[in-house]
């Protein structure tokens, strides 16, 4: 298949490049940051995924299937732009696939969407609401893009179009939302609560991705990996200290004493676990993760 | 690299080395549960054995040597397979949940883990909350009860809910008003329904009064007051008679008429539990005399 990836020159959106390479297709790609050291086999448009040029790539080449990963989150983009990144990319890669008849269209998406809030079940399925905005503000346009990418379900349908709601990535690129978190070596903690987190290599999270396109699965799916494991057990596997904060005084310690910044509302996601029910993508695309919870924090940690 | 070994048996522990306080016979019985601990001691839903062995250790001592219960018809638990246990609720502080937790990890062969739907507050209370998830107290939300039943679980429920432990000392032997959502769920999974009866409850803590405003001050749904203002229980000893199975016919879609039907014969069930409890508390019945139907 051609394939055309967004976000490529992204730490996850190469993995899933290489993975796609590997399994025969040919791989294109349209990113605003540059890929300098592609593997031939991997053409880079070096556009923005809203810009004329990136609709070109669309009509020029024609691929078959498009991996929506052109996203951003809290931590690289603030505010106004994440929106428009986010929203607008969305719809135009959306337009776009319609336009050019794009047979398979994945969107990679954040199982974040969920939210953490203490009367929130583990285990979400599929068609659970997001509950947690009012928390965690930051995630409504990751929320409303999952949405969005969702509804081309029924607005294309000639599209096969999977959203997937991928837990935490984490490997040696150190690269992603928990990484991040676990960056420094004293790692703050809510004190009195130690949440289940989920999490999955992002080897294992690319292959996840080409599972998805290959077999051509159309809905919405949880992604995850090996079983979820407490919070505090994490960071002590990776080899940091956890540092109980009272949740009174996160706000003046995050950001300072080496220890990493975080928003306002992901103190929820310290505070209670987000857990899915991956079992329907297992079913649909057969995907089995290969590495497990010790062997992914140990490829992160060990890349120090 | 080698991994550094999980210590003996025991998992990780959250918040200090729970080992030093964890006692032999609870570490020998957590090992015995028949839960899917993974590789870090911990189930699918973060039921963790550190946790376990270090809750249960103090529960131990409250269930030895602070409180007694006399437990009668344990034989109509099922060693394995989902199971609800369902009765009567009141005491101020959940004592009787706790007792039957202790019951079914102490006295049945193997042990079982009772796994409560706990009232919502409590996993936001910092370090009881995470403690009481870690061993496998969940808030009470039907997508739990349901995941976890489907997964073969034993379940306990109070269909009395906060409304049965905010009952009066002089109230603690009648019932008020059972939630409908756990016959739902027990006839949409096909659950047995093990009844019991819990008495002594109110004798343990004399409430006389609950505070609901400064409650809602606090986020909690009522503060008792006993006689002697504390709302702490006294030692007591209890009665807990487990009733012989139910099974109900039904998809859980019936409608509430029919399924108010259902909890009624639960409910009276239980009611004659609580009360031959309270007769052989009372000493005008023998335990040989029981009819646990």
């Amino acid at each position: 298949m051609r394939v055309l990836v967004t976000g490529i020159s992204g730490k996850l959106g190469r993995r899933v490049a290489l993975r796609l390479v590997e399994g025969g297709h040919e791989v294109l790609g349209i990113d605003r940051r540059p890929w300098a050291d592609a593997p031939p086999g991997v053409e880079v448009h070096q556009t923005d995924i809203r810009k004329r040029q990136a609709e070109d790539v669309f009509r020029i080449h024609e691929p078959e299937a498009v991996v929506h990963m052109a996203t951003v989150t809290h931590i690289t983009q603030q505010n106004a732009d994440r929106y428009r990144i986010n929203l607008q990319g969305t719809r135009a890669v959306v337009d776009h696939c319609h336009r050019y008849g794009v047979k398979r269209l994945v969107f990679v998406g954040r199982h974040t969407y969920y939210g953490a809030a203490p009367d929130s079940p583990l285990y979400h399925s599929e068609d659970e609401p997001p509950l947690g905005m009012h928390a965690f503000p930051e995630l409504a346009d990751l929320v409303a893009a999952d949405l969005y990418a969702g509804s081309a379900l029924w607005r294309h349908p000639e599209i096969a179009t999977s959203v997937l709601r991928m837990v935490y990535t984490l490997g040696p690129s150190k690269h992603g939302t928990l990484a991040e978190y676990l960056r420094g070596p004293r790692v703050p903690v809510v004190l009195g609560f130690d949440p289940l987190f989920q999490f999955m290599h992002e080897f294992d999270a690319a292959s996840a991705v080409a599972a998805a396109l290959e077999a051509g699965v159309r809905g919405v799916f949880n992604v995850a990996g090996p079983a979820p494991m407490p919070l505090s057990a994490i960071i002590k596997e990776a080899g940091r200290t956890p540092m109980p904060v009272p949740e009174g005084m996160l706000a003046i310690t995050l950001g300072r004493f080496g220890m990493p910044y975080l928003p306002k509302g992901a103190v929820e996601h310290l505070k209670y676990p987000i857990i899915v029910d991956a079992t329907a993508f297992r079913k649909a695309t057969g995907f089995q993760h290969a590495y497990d919870e010790s062997e992914t924090i140990r490829a992160f940690a060990e890349a120090d | 690299m080698t991994r550094p070994a999980p210590r003996a048996n025991l998992g990780r522990e959250m918040f200090f080395d729970y080992e030093p306080v964890t006692s032999a016979r609870v570490r020998e019985r957590v090992d015995r549960l028949e839960i899917p601990f993974g590789d870090h001691g911990i189930d699918p839903y973060g039921i963790g054995k550190a946790e376990l062995g270090f809750g249960f250790s103090l529960i131990e001592i409250l269930y030895k040597y602070y409180f007694w219960v006399e437990s009668y018809g344990l034989e109509h638990i099922p060693p394995r397979g989902r199971v609800m246990l369902v009765g009567n609720h009141s005491g101020g502080v959940a004592v009787d949940g706790v007792m039957v937790m202790a019951t079914c990890f102490f006295e049945l062969e193997p042990p079982r883990l009772a796994q409560g739907m706990a009232e919502k507050f409590i996993v936001k209370v910092p370090g009881f909350g995470a403690l009481t998830t870690r061993m496998g107290q969940f808030p009470g939300l039907p997508e739990h009860a349901k995941r976890l039943l489907e997964d073969e679980r034993m379940l306990m429920v109070f269909p009395e809910g906060a409304r049965g432990t905010a009952k009066l000392a002089k109230d603690a032997d009648s019932l008020v008003r059972f939630g409908t959502g756990f016959m739902r769920l027990a006839l949409e999974t096909r659950t047995p329904i093990v009844p019991f009866g819990f008495v002594g409850a109110g004798e343990a803590m004399p409430t006389i009064a609950n505070l609901y405003g400064l409650a809602k001050l606090l986020g909690v749904p009522y503060i008792p007051v006993t006689r002697y203002l504390l709302p702490v229980p006294k030692p007591t000893i209890f009665q807990l008679l487990f009733g012989a199975p139910l099974l109900f016919e039904g998809t859980g879609n019936e409608s509430d008429e029919e399924i108010e039907e259902k909890v009624e014969t639960v409910k009276q069930r239980i009611a004659s539990l609580v009360r031959q409890g309270r007769a052989l508390r009372e000493k005008r019945m023998k335990p040989e005399e029981l009819d646990l139907g």
